[in-house]
This record gives structure tokens, C-alpha cells and sequence, in this order.
């Protein structure tokens, strides 16, 4: 998917992350704050970027301020951000496809 | 991925607590609080601009956390909303037990969600009558139409008031004799035994009133629920509480199954346990009485 316009998804509070996902074209450029960052910042990274990769997005700006999501929140705040980007977050999602 | 199992039709619904699907500090550990059903919500508690995001974080929670035998169900949106359709997607692909139909008002708005929900479990290879439904009456119509709503489906495993809506149609507030929805808790309780599914009250959202909660518990379980929403987990224990059998009603159960056994081999159609006439119309009540109790722990033996 290509980042059309730039789009937020998720909150601050304990447990979620906020993402924010803008147009690049140089890549992906993560930026990443996180309450956990020295246990978990790794797997935090390797999880967005991940996300991203299943999505097909190969150019962004992702800014991500994790406040301590689990995994399955943290790929829900991604995807979110990503469609909401294209215009796409409102219906026919791929459940099971590249949303899993 | 957490396989969860097929979902039972008839099975312990005494509590079922609203949480936000939006928020992921709620429904990560929502289980470890001991409901027997948790309700995720897409509606009301989800603004109306985080709809696709709650979608979002519902799939990833249904795929991801291990319920155990917590029951999810989840509200999807009013069939009057342009979100309706895409909740049910969600709910059928993430594999949520049951879904509530939210301001149900005719036989047809069950059939408009079943409908979708078939579309979806064809789409996603999901096994056909796997995801259950139960619908929630908000409205005199819905009311008015209780009947044919609790029959207009084999996936309708039970039917709910719900009182905040409710009241506001009928002008009136919650009273603490529970004269304001009495007419409404009966019509719906009736249509449905009537159709054979379960029937839950309302949430009581005074969290202070603790004495007005547990009266209207004692209403609901007087009046023949089978279970009660919730908002807050502190309301459980009392619910759970209450829905128990008593000792006594589970004696007097055991009795009853017992001596139909002996009585039915030998012939005999009604005879007195205790000094009480029974019949094979206790039956039912009887063997409801154990599975509830065995549901408690509070029996194990052979007779259910």
C-alpha cells in the first residue's frame, strides 16, 4: 500500500501506542518512543516493521509512542494507520489476509 | 492464533460485562474477572470516528488473547449506521462466539444480520451456523415485536433489555421497585420462553447504589432470568451469587431426578417427593437446577 496522506491511529494511554504514518520516499523511517523501550524497544521494532512489510508499504515516515501495547495492539495501531492513510479503514478489509 | 471452540447455543450466561473494544487496556485481560460472557463493544462506547480503528483492535484481540471459557460476543452497530456490515466481517472472521444486535426491532432486522453473517462465514471459511446471535431490545417496537424476534432465527441464542434506551422512549426512569421496564422485562421474558432461548436484563449503572443493584438482581433472578449485563467487574460476584442454586434447591433437585428414575420404571407418572406433587413438568426445572449447580461447582454427581 502507498502512504497517501499522513494518518494517526491509537491513543496515550497505559497500554496502547499512538502510530503515525507519512509519505516517504526513501524507505521506511521509524521513529520509536516507548515506556519499555529497554525490554522490549527491539521487539517493538520488529513487530511494526513487520506490519508494514505485510502491508506492502515500502515508503514512510512511521512514528510510533508505545506505551506499553502488546503485539496484537501495536500491528491493530499500525494497520489502522495505514488504511486511514489510503482512505481504505472504513470497509472491506482483508480479515485473514494482510490484516493477521 | 487462539482456536477458539465451536460455540454453545445453551450454555451459563448469568454475567456479561461491556467492554470498550476500542481500548486495549480493557479487553486484554478481560477474562481474568470470571463473567461467563464478555461483551466487546463496537457501539456506543466507540466514538463514531474510532469505529474502524475499535475493528482494528477487536481482530487482533480475537485472534490473539486466550479468552478460555469466557464467552465473546461482540455488539456491533445499529442496522441504521453505515457500520454494521463491516462489524460483522470482523466478528465472523476474528471468530467471535456470538454477536448482539443492537436496537432490534423485527424479525427482519435478525434475518438482515444473518444474512451477513452467512456472506461472511462463506467468505472467510468459516463453518456455516458457527457464529451465534442474540438481540438486544431497545425500543417499544422491539418490545411490541419480541416474539417473532427471538424465533426468527436457529443462531438467536438469547435476547436482552436494554434499559437506558429503553426508558427514554417510554419517558420514564429507573424506579427501585423496577415498575419503570416491568411490563417490558415480562413481554421479553415471555417471548422468550416462548421461543425457547435465554433472556438477560439490563446494566444498572449507578455504581454506587450497591443496595439498588443488588435489589434488581434479586428482581431479575425472581423474575426468571437467566443472566444480567454489567459495566463494572465488581458486579460479578453478586450476580454469581444470587444465579446459584441454593443448597437446598439442588437437594431438592436430586431428589426430584431420582425418584422420577425409579418412578417412571415402575410405572408411575406423578408421585410426592417431600409431601410435594411432581411430575414429569419438574422435570426440566430440575435438571436446570444441576446443570447450574454443576456450573458452580457446587455438584458432581451423575444425574445431568
Amino acid at each position: 500500500m502507498e502512504i497517501l496522506k499522513p494518518a494517526m491511529a491509537g491513543t496515550l494511554e497505559s497500554s496502547d501506542a499512538q502510530v503515525t504514518v507519512e509519505p516517504g520516499s526513501d524507505g521506511i523511517q521509524l521513529t520509536l518512543s516507548s515506556s519499555v523501550m529497554n525490554q522490549y524497544g527491539r521487539q517493538i521494532k520488529a513487530t511494526v516493521l513487520e506490519t508494514l512489510k505485510r502491508l506492502e508499504v515500502t515508503n514512510a515516515q512511521v512514528t510510533v509512542v508505545d506505551k506499553g501495547a502488546l503485539d496484537c495492539t501495536l500491528k491493530a495501531r499500525v494497520e489502522c494507520a495505514v488504511f486511514r492513510s489510503c482512505g481504505q479503514s472504513q470497509a472491506n478489509i482483508p480479515w485473514g489476509g494482510a490484516v493477521r | 492464533m487462539i482456536p477458539r471452540p465451536r460455540p454453545e447455543r445453551f450454555r451459563l450466561r448469568r454475567t456479561m460485562m461491556f467492554m470498550n473494544a476500542q481500548k486495549p487496556g480493557l479487553i486484554k485481560d478481560a477474562y481474568i474477572y470470571g463473567c461467563d460472557s464478555i461483551m466487546l463493544d463496537l457501539e456506543d462506547a466507540v466514538a463514531e470516528n474510532q469505529k474502524d480503528a475499535a475493528r482494528f483492535s477487536l481482530y487482533h484481540a480475537l485472534k490473539t488473547i486466550d479468552y478460555g471459557d469466557t464467552e465473546v460476543i461482540v455488539r456491533i452497530n445499529g442496522l441504521d449506521t453505515p457500520h454494521w456490515q463491516e462489524d460483522i466481517r470482523v466478528c465472523v472472521a476474528g471468530g467471535a462466539d456470538g454477536i448482539r444486535i443492537a436496537k432490534c426491532e423485527s424479525a427482519q432486522d435478525v434475518k438482515t444480520v444473518e444474512a451477513a453473517v452467512e456472506a461472511a462465514e462463506e467468505e472467510f471459511g468459516v463453518e456455516k451456523g458457527r457464529t451465534l446471535l442474540m438481540a438486544a431490545l431497545e425500543s417499544p417496537k422491539g418490545i411490541l415485536n419480541a416474539y417473532e424476534i427471538c424465533s426468527a432465527s436457529e443462531r438467536m441464542f438469547g435476547v436482552a433489555i436494554s434499559g437506558g434506551d429503553f426508558r427514554k422512549c417510554m419517558q420514564t426512569t429507573p424506579q427501585p421497585d423496577g415498575v419503570d421496564m416491568l411490563f417490558a422485562r415480562g413481554q421479553m421474558l415471555l417471548a422468550a420462553r416462548a421461543a425457547g432461548i435465554q433472556c438477560f436484563d439490563t446494566v444498572f449503572t449507578n455504581l454506587d447504589d450497591q443496595a439498588g443493584f443488588e435489589a434488581e438482581v434479586l428482581q431479575n433472578k425472581a423474575m426468571g432470568f437467566d443472566g444480567k449485563s454489567l459495566i463494572n467487574p465488581k458486579q460479578i460476584r453478586f450476580v454469581h451469587q444470587v444465579f446459584a442454586p441454593t443448597e437446598k434447591e439442588i437437594i431438592q433437585a436430586e431428589k426430584i431426578l431420582r425418584a422420577y428414575r425409579e418412578q417412571s420404571v415402575a410405572g408411575v407418572g406423578v408421585f410426592t417427593v417431600d409431601g410435594k406433587m411432581i411430575d414429569i413438568a419438574f422435570i426440566p426445572g430440575a435438571e436446570r437446577t444441576l446443570r447450574l449447580a454443576r456450573a458452580c461447582g457446587r455438584y458432581e454427581g451423575d444425574l445431568v
